[in-house]
């Protein structure tokens, strides 16, 4: 099993999935970063998936995860990067992603999460 | 991959080959990027159904003519229990290991054909089909 770095940027967490993701690593990187949100109190956590050429059902519930454990922990997700042929398969798939926050690129994430902070209360 | 040219699906790991196999055939048949993508992520799908259901299994990853056009066919066989009601499991949302139910309803839209045959106790045959668009 690979897993996935975590880094850390001022109080934002970047996950860049660089690997061809098998399930036992989506099941660490899903418990690594719940305490990497709490022990360095992050107020956002993006996920670049650039690099990601699929994303089956597995991987896709994983986004909704981690986006609904960090709100827990006071903490919002961004997924960024998606390629646009992932985002028609997932679509006919019939995984919509709900409630999971995305951007075109990192630079954007970054963006709406500091926008989500300054407004206090996250939509 | 073995002498036959199945791939077996045993374990976790054997999803990642499985996707990466069927992405080398994929590009081999001519299908696009968007369609690559979509037969690998149903071949995703259809792998770990195989792996949760039938505790494995194995594919078969071949490229087919039908005189107009290329295409690439993936036939998945397992020994499991079957699927006892077949109507039902093409459901999406229907699910009897805990996950989303989209792997067999989902992985039949993202494919050109489909075709399930299974009975209970004597296994399940799953075999789906993707054209290359002209």
């Amino acid at each position: 099993m690979e897993r996935v770095p975590i880094l850390k940027l001022g109080d934002i967490l970047i996950i860049s999935i660089q690997i061809d993701l098998d399930d036992q690593s989506v099941l660490a990187l899903q418990e690594d970063l719940a305490d990497r949100v709490v022990s360095a109190g992050a107020r956002g956590v993006i996920i670049d998936i650039s690099a990601v050429e699929i994303i089956d059902s597995f991987i896709g519930r994983m986004f909704a995860t981690i986006a609904g454990m960090c709100r827990m922990l006071d903490a919002e997700t961004v997924v960024v990067g998606m390629r646009p042929a992932v985002a028609i398969t997932l679509v006919e798939l019939g995984l919509s992603l709900g409630g999971v926050r995305t951007a075109l690129n990192l630079e954007k994430g970054v963006a709406l999460l500091d926008h989500l902070g300054d407004r206090g209360t996250p939509r | 991959m073995t002498q036959d040219g199945h791939l077996a699906i045993s374990g976790n790991a054997d999803l990642v080959m499985v996707r990466q196999q069927v992405r080398v055939v994929a590009v081999e048949a001519g299908l696009s990027l968007i369609d690559q993508t979509k037969i690998v992520t149903a071949a995703s799908e259809l792998a770990r159904n195989a792996l949760i259901h039938a505790g494995g299994g194995r594919v078969s990853i071949v490229v087919v003519e039908d005189g107009r056009r290329r295409g690439l066919r993936l036939t998945f066989s397992d020994e499991g229990p079957g699927i006892p009601d077949l109507d039902r499991a093409l459901t999406d949302g229907f699910t009897t290991a805990g996950g989303l139910g989209l792997g067999l309803g989902g992985s039949r839209r993202l494919v050109d054909e489909f075709d399930v045959a299974s009975a209970p106790g004597k296994g399940t045959t799953i075999t789906a089909t993707k054209w290359a668009r002209g």
